[in-house]
């Protein structure tokens, strides 16, 4: 009892998490039926195959604009590749997100050009590569072994989020057992004095960028699985705002030097909780966008109030 | 220091920027244009269209162009304001949308004037929250504003029930005059886009408004010091940029006499490419609403020119891609003096 409640003063997320889903409860029994919880779980992988990679960026104190469009593309060529075998597509559109991230984290890490204006780049960059490559075509899969696989449980859990969960599991691995994840949080937390100790920045923000790339492809993948089909407008532009506010809302912190892939965990499953109840009272979709802006300002708030507090207390 | 540099960049419009590479010679031709990017990428891409295609410089395809990128333009200037506090505006893009529908949806029943006045209203108001929340409560603009490029749209679509609104009889009305009117051969929203720029570029380096905008994003501590009310400049330029929005949404929807949805999608991200092209720091404290217009017209040249190739449209995507990291690339490496950190 004692760690729990140590856990949730750690990742209040999860308490929020918690409530929301007693409080929803005692309101509509019918959101706790199985179907309904499947339901959120296989909406939230994709988002959270981006998010894990993303909260690796922000930990070490960056962001990347780039994802929604790195998954519409790397979707894009899982299903257009689909005739060269499943497996080859798959590694091919790996390997085409990390390499978009591996050109995104040299221009930051070497050449030093502001993260922002090299990921907004190739947001919008990006987005002209899944034009060129589906002719503006919307893409559908012939593969229907592909499809079932998308759809397809596991013990009854959908096959998509566990292997999401898989992922989450590793990531939260790297980042407390693993040199690069004890340098991504001395970077974020102090890049000078991280400079100072020997860590190797450059090589650590290099890494951190192309690993984003890579989940945001895998991500892709499991979209492609889940529709058998790519639109070109697919990840544009909302995704990359749904990622940040699943990381921040975790509890990452927006300046870097903090968080967890737990954390980001808990982030997306309120959220899709929140997404979820909303529907079940009949509430329009345009709200879930509403509802993901007002969490974003709100988090913000809380986090910044928070950190003053902090402030004066060790004044 | 940067406060330094930025009055001397700022100093006069475009016309100092254009005649400079005059008075410097020889070895100082190479360092100029390290430090010009911005010119030299706008001499390429026009030179190159120019050869490519012989329509490019006619008369009619420039006052087309112009008349493409007078909407982006106008909502450049307010973002050249927020950049140089030392934030950014992501909202600019939904709150184009939302000022549209509004004055279309508006137009019909109380009228040109009144609609224009509320829609100008919508944009100050949203410009006010953004800053109470960046300006006053000191938080992050980039995830703030994000938050309102959600909130914003998502109000667009409860506001309409998710229709495309127009405007009943566009013959019966003078309304639009500001978007398809021509005055002396020129097309009224590039008059209204010279005027702002005119009017926002005299703020920004004759005021002491400006000064105070450059100084709180050059140096934030040092501008506290010196009694300068930070908070209240940061809310100020949002006021502007929300404002300024307001007016493109309101030209955007004269010159269509309807409006869709999702009508202003994307342009955050086209407005802020354009002003990091014109050379703004993203650091806050430099910049310049004159160039911030010329790396929109280079956005603007790009589009028209594919088009004009006959290539898709989408190839302009990944040209800005180019265009936009290497000159920013070019940029900072010229201040370091190499390529590679």
């Amino acid at each position: 009892m004692k760690r729990l409640i140590s856990f949730f003063r750690r990742q209040p997320i999860w308490a929020i998490l918690l409530g929301i889903i007693v409080i929803t409860s005692l309101f509509r029994p019918d959101f706790l039926a199985v179907g309904n919880l499947l339901n959120i779980l296989v909406q939230s992988a994709v988002n959270g195959m981006l998010a894990i990679g993303m909260t690796y960026l922000m930990i070490n104190g960056y962001f990347a604009l780039s994802v929604g469009t790195v998954m519409g593309f790397t979707a894009a060529l899982t299903i257009g590749l689909q005739p060269l075998s499943i497996p080859v597509a798959v590694i091919i559109a790996i390997a085409a997100g990390a390499g978009i991230g591996a050109i995104n984290g040299f221009f930051v890490a070497k050449a030093k050009v502001n993260a922002f204006v090299v990921t907004l780049g190739s947001f919008i960059g990006v987005r002209g590569l899944i034009y060129i490559y589906t002719g503006e075509n919307a893409l559908v899969g012939q593969n229907y072994d592909f499809f079932d696989f998308g759809a397809s449980r596991v013990l009854g859990v959908p096959t998509l989020f566990l292997i999401m969960l898989a992922f989450a599991i590793i990531g939260e691995f790297g980042l407390r057992r693993t040199a690069h994840g004890r340098r991504t949080y001395a970077i974020g937390g102090n890049v000078e004095a991280a400079e100072n100790a020997g860590i190797p920045v450059h090589r650590t923000v290099f890494l951190n960028f192309v690993l984003c790339g890579a989940t945001a492809a895998i991500g892709g993948v499991l979209l492609a699985a889940r529709l058998n089909a790519a639109t070109p407008g697919l990840g544009w532009p909302d995704t990359n705002l749904m990622t940040i506010a699943t990381v921040v809302l975790g509890g990452t912190s927006l300046t870097g030097g903090s968080g967890s892939v737990t954390r980001t965990l808990g982030g997306l499953l309120t959220l899709g909780v929140l997404y979820n109840v909303l529907n079940l009272f009949n509430v329009q979709s345009y709200y879930n966008l509403l509802l993901t802006g007002l969490v974003l300002i709100l988090v913000v708030y809380v986090d910044s109030s928070l950190k003053t507090k902090r402030q004066q207390t060790f004044r | 220091m940067n406060v330094k540099a930025s009055q001397e960049n700022g100093s006069g419009s475009g016309g100092d920027v254009l005649t400079a590479s005059g008075s410097r010679a020889g070895s100082a031709v190479r360092s100029f244009f390290e430090r010009q990017g911005l010119i030299v990428a706008f001499v390429v891409v026009v030179a190159f269209f120019s050869i490519a295609s012989d329509r490019f410089l006619s008369i009619t395809n420039i006052m087309l162009v112009l008349r493409q990128v007078s909407i982006l333009g106008t909502i450049a200037i307010g973002m050249t304001l927020v950049i140089v506090a030392g934030n950014f505006d992501l909202s600019v893009g939904s709150l184009a949308s939302l000022t549209a529908v509004v004055v279309i949806s508006l137009h019909d029943v109380i009228g040109p004037i009144p609609a224009m006045i509320v829609t100008l209203l919508v944009g100050l108001a949203s410009g006010a929250v953004a800053g109470i929340l960046v300006g006053k409560l000191r938080l992050n603009s980039l995830i703030i504003t994000l938050g309102f490029l959600a909130g914003l749209q998502a109000i667009t679509l409860i506001y309409t029930g998710g229709r495309y609104s127009r405007i009943v009889a566009p013959e019966e009305t003078w309304f639009g005059f500001i978007g398809r009117g021509f005055v002396f051969g020129i097309p009224m929203p590039v008059i209204i886009l010279a005027i702002l720029i005119l009017a926002f570029s005299i703020i920004l380096t004759r005021t002491v408004f400006g000064r105070h905008v450059i100084s709180v994003g050059g140096n934030p501590v040092a501008s506290r010091f010196s009694g300068i009310r930070d908070g209240n400049i940061i809310m100020l330029t949002f006021i502007i940029s929300g404002g300024l929005t307001a007016v493109a949404g309101i030209m955007l929807g004269s010159r269509l006499m309807a409006a869709q949805n999702y009508l202003g999608q994307g342009y955050e991200f086209e407005v802020i490419a354009g002003v990091i092209l014109g050379g703004t720091s993203l650091q806050g404290g430099e910049g310049n609403i004159f160039k911030a217009f010329i790396g929109i017209l280079i956005i603007g040249i790009l589009r028209n020119g594919f088009l004009l190739l006959g290539l898709p449209y989408y190839f302009q995507w990944v040209a800005q891609w180019v265009i936009v990291v290497g000159v920013v690339w070019l940029d900072v490496a010229s201040k370091r003096g190499k390529l590679l950190a």
